[in-house]
This record gives C-alpha cells, sequence and structure tokens, in this order.
C-alpha cells in the first residue's frame, strides 16, 4: 500500500511539484493550502507523514503541528524556509519529528520521509529495562508499549525509536551523529539540534525528573546513553 | 624666658607627644605583625575613599594649625603672666629694701648678734600689708657678701651664683629658679630678686624669693584648655569635613552606581534629581545622556530588527520559489537521457548552476545575519576531533577530484572546548574547500591541538600560497587572491568572511599566514570555555619547517 503524505503548504507552485515528486517515488500525497483547515484535512486523510510548512496563512506551522501532536503520534517534517535556531528550535519543541530546510533536493526529502516511515525490525517479542531498578522502564518493543511505575507513557514513534536505540545497547554511549543516522537516517549531516530537542521531549515523558535524568543520561562532550537497568 | 620656667611649662607638652609617639610605635607593630589584613583593608579603603582621603588630610592639617596656634598662645600667656610676676616682684623687692636697711641702724660690723638679730628680723617679717604682692607668700633671705658672716649666720637657702656675681656687682638682678616654698616642703619654681644691701654693718644682699606655684597652676589651667580647645576644634573640622565630603561624594557614587547599571545594559536606569545645585545638575546631564543613549541604542535595535525581519523574510520568499525550480531541475535531470544532447547540457547547467545560486543565497543570507547582529552562540561540550574528522570526510570527494592528499594529524586524546559546534564545523568545511582549491595537487593537512586555556585547527596547503600583505585581505568579502584563476570549486568568496564572523562569535581567532609558491596556513585557536581569555595559540601559525 502506498504511504499517504498530507501535504500542508500554501505556495500551490511548490505543492503541485512537491505532488509530481512524491507520486513519482511512490507516496499517496493530499493537499491543504491553509493553516485552518489542515487538522480536518488531517483526520480525514489519516496521513501515515505530514510535510508541513512553517509559514501558513490562516494557523501557523507551529500550532498546526501543536494540533496534530496533541491527537496522534505521526511523523510530522518540517519545511521551513528558516534556519535560525530558534525557529528550528521551536519548530522541533511544538512536536515535529524532523525538519527539511528550503531549498531541499527531492532525493533529499524523500530519503528522510523513508527514514521516518521505516519501522524497526520487529523481530521477536523482546522487552528492554533501563532506567534506575526501583522504578524501570520497560518497553515492549513489538507492542510499542512502554511502561514505567505501572503506568503507560504515551510516545510518538520517534521518541519510541529513540528511546529503543538507547536501551537496545545499555551501555554503550550514543553520540548525537550516531543516534542521527540510526534514528533520523541522517548520513554527515550534524545538526545536534535535532536530538538536543528530541531527548528533552523524550525526558519529559519518562523521568520522574527531568532535570535531573535517571533514563537518558547526558554524558558530557560525548552524546546519551541509557540509564543503568 | 628662663630655661626653668620654659622647662616646667612646657614639660607636659614635650611629654605628650613622645609618649603618644611611644604608642603609636607600638599599635603600628601590633598592627603590622597582627593584622596585616586589617591594614590592606585600610589602605584599600583610603584608595577607594575620596571621603576618607579628605577629612583624614583636613583633620591633619587643622590638627598642625591648631597646634601651633595652640603653642604660639601658651608662650604668649607665659611670659605675659610671668612679666607681670617679675615687674610685681621687682617692685615689692625695692619697697622691702628701705626697711630692711633701717633695720641695720646702729649696727657695727662685728656685732654679730646685732646682725643676725636684724636679719631675723628681715626673714621672719610676716608678709608685708604693703606692695603689689601684698598678701602673697615669699621669703626674704639675707647674705653677706662676707662667706665667714654667712656660715656664722647659718644661712641655708640656695641663690645661684650666677645672681650672687651680679648682685656683689652692686645692681638689682632677678633669676628665675627652684625656690621653698614656706609651709611646703620641696622646692618649687620660683622667682629671686636680690639686691645689694649697704649698711653701716657692712655691705649685705637682700634676696626675695617668690614661688611661682600660682603661675604655674594658671598655667597648666591655660595648657590643658588649649589642649581640650584645639581637639574639639579638630573633631568639629574633621566631622564637618566628613559630612561635607559626603554630600558631594554621595550622588557622585549613585552617578558611578547608576552608570554602572546602565553599561550592564539596564537602560532605564535613572538618578532622582533632587533641588538646583551642581550636584543636580550632574544628575541631570546624566540622566540626559542615559536618555539620548537609550533612544540611539532603541533606534539601532529596531534598524537591527528590521533589518532581521527583512532577511528572514526574503529568505522565504526566495527560497520557496527556489525550491520548485529545484525539484523541477532535478526532475528535468533524472531524465536527461531522453533529451537532445543540447537539451540535457542545459538542464545538467541549469542544475550546477543552481547549485552554485542556492549557496551563494546561503552565504548572502548568513552575512546579511551577521551584519544584522542576529547571530547567536549555542555553545556545548564537544571533541574538535570529530568536527574535524566530519568536515574532513565531507572534504573527501572534493579532494578527490582534486587528486589532493588530505591527511589528518587530530592527535588521540580527546579535545573537549565549549563551542557551536555547527558554526566549527562550518568553519572548517570552508578552510578545507579553500585549501583544496588552492592546494594544487600537494598535500593538505589538518592539524587539532589544545592547552589548558585554548584548541587550535590549522589548515595547511602546500600550494600557490599568499603574496605579501594577502594574509589579511583573504577574509575580505569576494576577494579573490588572483583574477585571473578559474574557479574551481565555485565558491562563493563569503566563506572566509563567513567563517572570520563565525569565529569571532566565539571570541577566537582565525589567522592566516601565506608565502609565494609555499603555501598557506589557516589558523583557528578557540578559547576551551566559551567567552575565555585568549592569550596564545596551541598551534604555530607559520609552519616549523618553513622557519626552520
Amino acid at each position: 500500500m502506498k504511504p499517504r503524505v498530507l501535504v500542508v503548504d500554501d505556495d500551490s507552485s511548490l505543492a503541485e511539484m512537491l505532488g509530481i515528486v512524491l507520486r513519482s517515488e511512490g507516496f499517496e500525497p493530499a493537499f491543504v493550502p491553509d493553516g485552518s483547515r489542515a487538522l480536518s484535512a488531517f483526520r480525514e486523510v489519516k496521513p501515515d507523514i505530514v510535510l508541513l510548512d512553517l509559514m501558513l496563512p490562516g494557523m501557523s506551522g507551529i500550532d498546526v503541528c501543536r494540533a496534530i501532536r496533541a491527537e496522534s503520534g505521526t511523523p510530522i517534517i518540517m519545511l521551513t524556509a528558516k534556519t535560525d535556531t530558534v525557529d528550528i528550535v521551536l519548530g522541533l519543541e511544538s512536536g515535529a519529528d524532523d525538519y527539511v530546510v528550503k531549498p531541499f533536493k527531492p532525493k533529499e526529502l524523500t530519503a528522510r520521509m523513508r527514514a521516518r516511515l521505516r519501522r524497526y525490525d520487529e523481530a521477536g517479542g523482546e522487552t528492554l529495562l533501563i532506567g534506575p531498578p526501583d522504578s524501570a522502564v520497560s518497553i515492549d518493543v513489538q507492542a510499542h508499549q512502554v511502561v514505567r511505575d505501572g503506568a503507560q507513557i504515551s510516545l510518538t514513534p520517534l521518541e519510541f525509536d529513540l528511546l529503543v536505540a538507547l536501551a537496545r545497547k545499555p551501555r554503550q554511549v550514543f553520540t548525537r551523529e550516531v543516534l542521527l543516522e540510526q534514528v533520523w537516517g541522517y548520513r554527515h549531516a550534524a545538526d545536534t539540534r535535532l536530538v538536543n530537542v528530541h531527548v528533552q521531549r523524550l525526558r519529559s515523558k519518562v523521568e520522574r525528573d527531568p532535570e535531573r535524568p535517571e533514563v537518558v543520561l547526558t554524558v558530557r562532550g560525548v552524546g546519551y546513553k541509557a540509564g543503568p537497568p | 624666658m628662663n630655661p626653668v620656667a620654659r622647662g616646667s611649662i612646657q614639660s607636659g607638652l614635650e611629654a605628650l607627644p613622645a609618649r603618644l609617639g611611644h604608642h603609636l610605635q607600638g599599635a603600628t607593630n601590633w598592627l603590622i605583625h597582627r593584622s596585616r589584613p586589617a591594614l590592606l583593608q585600610l589602605s584599600a579603603s583610603w584608595r577607594r575613599s575620596l571621603q576618607l582621603r579628605v577629612a583624614t588630610t583636613t583633620t591633619i592639617v587643622t590638627g598642625l594649625i591648631v597646634l601651633l596656634i595652640g603653642v604660639f598662645l601658651v608662650d604668649q600667656i607665659g611670659k605675659g603672666v610671668l612679666k607681670a610676676k617679675r615687674d610685681a616682684s621687682i617692685s615689692q623687692a625695692s619697697l622691702g629694701l628701705e626697711s630692711a636697711t633701717a633695720q641695720f641702724e646702729g649696727l657695727t660690723p662685728g656685732d654679730l648678734s646685732g646682725i643676725r638679730q636684724a636679719v631675723d628680723q628681715i626673714t621672719s617679717d610676716p608678709t608685708p600689708s604693703t606692695g603689689p604682692l601684698s598678701g602673697s607668700l615669699f621669703t626674704k633671705v639675707v647674705r653677706s657678701t662676707d662667706q665667714a658672716v654667712n656660715r656664722q649666720l647659718g644661712v641655708s637657702q640656695l641663690i645661684p651664683d650666677e645672681l650672687r656675681r651680679q648682685v656683689d656687682r652692686g645692681t638689682m638682678a632677678v633669676q628665675y629658679a627652684p625656690v621653698r616654698v614656706p609651709g611646703q616642703s620641696g622646692e618649687a619654681p620660683g622667682l629671686i630678686v636680690g639686691q645689694p644691701l649697704t649698711t653701716q654693718a657692712g655691705a649685705f644682699e637682700l634676696y626675695y624669693l617668690f614661688p611661682l606655684t600660682a603661675e604655674q597652676k594658671t598655667l597648666g589651667l591655660v595648657q590643658r584648655t588649649v589642649l581640650i580647645a584645639g581637639l574639639a576644634l579638630v573633631l568639629l573640622v574633621a566631622a564637618i569635613a566628613a559630612l561635607v565630603t559626603r554630600q558631594v561624594v554621595r550622588p557622585v557614587r549613585v552617578a558611578a552606581q547608576t552608570a554602572g547599571r546602565l553599561a550592564g545594559g539596564a537602560l532605564s536606569e535613572r538618578i532622582t534629581v533632587s533641588g538646583e545645585d551642581d550636584i543636580a545638575l550632574l544628575g541631570e546631564s546624566f540622566n540626559n545622556m542615559a536618555n539620548s543613549l537609550q533612544q540611539q541604542i532603541r533606534r539601532l535595535e529596531n534598524l537591527s530588527r528590521l533589518q532581521q525581519r527583512f532577511t528572514s523574510d526574503v529568505s522565504h520568499e526566495l527560497r520557496t520559489p527556489l525550491t520548485t525550480i529545484r525539484m523541477a531541475a532535478e526532475l528535468l535531470y533524472g531524465s536527461r537521457e531522453d533529451f537532445t544532447p543540447a537539451l540535457a547540457r542545459s538542464v545538467e547547467l541549469l542544475t550546477n548552476e543552481l547549485d552554485r545560486f542556492e549557496s551563494l543565497l546561503a552565504d548572502l543570507l548568513e552575512i546579511s545575519r551577521y551584519d544584522a547582529g542576529a547571530a547567536h552562540l549555542e555553545t556545548e561540550q564537544v571533541d574538535i576531533r570529530g568536527i574535524a574528522e566530519r568536515a574532513v570526510a565531507a572534504a573527501g570527494s572534493l579532494a578527490a577530484r582534486h587528486g589532493v592528499e588530505l591527511r589528518a594529524e587530530l592527535g588521540d586524546r580527546p579535545v573537549l572546548a565549549e563551542v557551536d559546534a555547527r558554526r566549527v564545523e562550518r568553519v572548517l568545511r570552508n578552510l578545507l574547500g579553500n585549501a583544496l582549491d588552492h592546494a594544487e595537487g600537494r598535500p593538505v593537512t589538518v592539524r587539532v591541538a589544545a592547552d589548558e586555556a585554548a584548541v587550535a585547527v590549522t589548515v595547511r596547503d602546500e600550494g600557490v600560497g599568499l603574496r605579501p600583505g594577502e594574509a589579511a585581505l583573504v577574509f575580505n568579502r569576494f576577494w579573490r587572491g588572483d583574477p585571473s584563476r578559474s574557479r574551481l570549486t565555485g565558491g562563493t568568496g563569503l566563506g572566509l568572511a563567513i567563517s572570520l564572523e563565525d569565529v569571532r562569535l566565539h571570541h577566537g581567532w582565525l589567522q592566516a599566514w601565506g608565502a609565494r609558491g609555499r603555501g598557506a596556513v589557516f589558523r583557528m585557536t578557540l578559547p576551551r570555555v566559551a567567552g575565555g581569555p585568549l592569550d596564545s595559540s596551541p598551534l604555530p601559525l607559520e609552519p616549523p619547517e618553513v622557519l626552520a
């Protein structure tokens, strides 16, 4: 089945061109040019992935992103013309999984989309345990479920992937670059902001006190690792 | 003034500084040995506090003047009192001479018992009821000029020889000397008036001994009074000086503190102005200055915000259609095999030039972001070697295309520093691109080193190098070393200018060295702690083999 893509962009030429490229790459695109109609279109189309322009008429891309994130973990890739850290971090913090800076190459965009749509090989019903023993975080990889202290934690697929990547090799320290490659599918590019923002989002969900993390630990000057099981 | 009298009056004054000096020395020793920090603190507040300095100098100067005036006053009063006493004593003595002569009436020189009687009569003569010193205590002594007579008479009161010699010469003489006070034991400063007493019974000397006890008491009182008044005056002046200085210094201190806060960025800080005096004028001028500063800064901030906004808008407006063009071009490029050769080449050119256009646009926007002051540093602790490795890896394909060997000497220990990894990587990519562009087939070397305070990365090529003076120009925008040289990488001409801004943002150094035909070295030095000081670089700018 072709993956459904919801393109939220007000520039009709770009939207049309994106449509041509996406169809030729085996996607099934749907379009909405207006921020205020984005959420209803999202509910209607039930896309597998969303491409979201940040500068939209009606309702800003940031708000659309938050609204979608509030009801679904569907991957969102921001299309942005702004490269300032403030804008990018704001977009990521509002719930986008990844971003592509305009002008982008079609190959770059589709590679990024595929990375977001690719799921971990869910071979075997493994259950991973990380964090402090008295209150460990238990990850059921196959069922996509994360439980801590008896309560289920709802993570977006990206956050889940990030957590699983760390939990599979609990003693290994992951540099941000390695995480970018494993979780986001980047090669060579090193935008560590992406990792930092998502680690923060992940911590805010799984940690008891995000200021003093026990599950996702920072290794100063290197990267991150999973807390001891 | 007579030495004895002066000594008695001034002994107190002279002893005081000596005692005080002794105490002071003791105190200073104690201060030096026991509380050096306190001494340092004192010297620090001496340097810092205008109030303390003014009050102290005023006190010292006033103290000296008051001391001079006091000494002069005491001296004058002493002289006056003693002169009055002396005059009175002389006239008292003159009055007594006549009656003393009368006592010797009818006596012959050999009549010792008569003489003793006369002498007893004179010396035991109670306090006279007449004369200027009537009623006051004094003693009289009668001596003969003949020592044998004196011995028989048993004259005991000591009279200074000097005085006696003068009296013997037949004149009245006056001298200050210690005298015995009648009715009291011991001696007191006194005044002795001597006069020759010529009688039928022979030549005698009549001495009047006036004790100066009362005068000494008076002068002591005067001294104490002057001392107390002087001290009070000095204290008063010190207090006034401190108070007046405080009135001036306080507004100045307030102004200094406010200026400090203004400099720290609190642009709305103002001084509260009251009154219309000079200090108020200072405050008002200060506030006016602050106002105009604030206005200027606001205007500049506004300008910067506008510029930033414009850059952001231009960026968006240009990037969106460019994305469409880029995608269309890629689509065409993907199916160029189906086109005629001319069309296919056109599509190739279109795609390549789009790349160039894009990087030029990106660089222009980046540099205008710097110009608008909108660039911010995002530092984190990273291993510089990792950044260098990525930059070298990214330059790999370009190096292969140029046929240049790319060497990396990164060391084997982590080189941690607080930097903006994205910007540092961009700098290294730019330096590498530039080096590969000018290497002319010879190797390019990247070195990383660090010391306690700084990290350094050098990128060295052994290609065309730089002409003298060009090392300062390479960072200029769109600067081209040799205009006739064809461009190989299609660099935008802004790479090094942006790199310089990136390094400056880190408070680091980006320097170039080059010699014609011997290649060039670009060295980036960054503080290990964000914003830390930078005095030296762990790597030399000029390659050692060139220096040797």
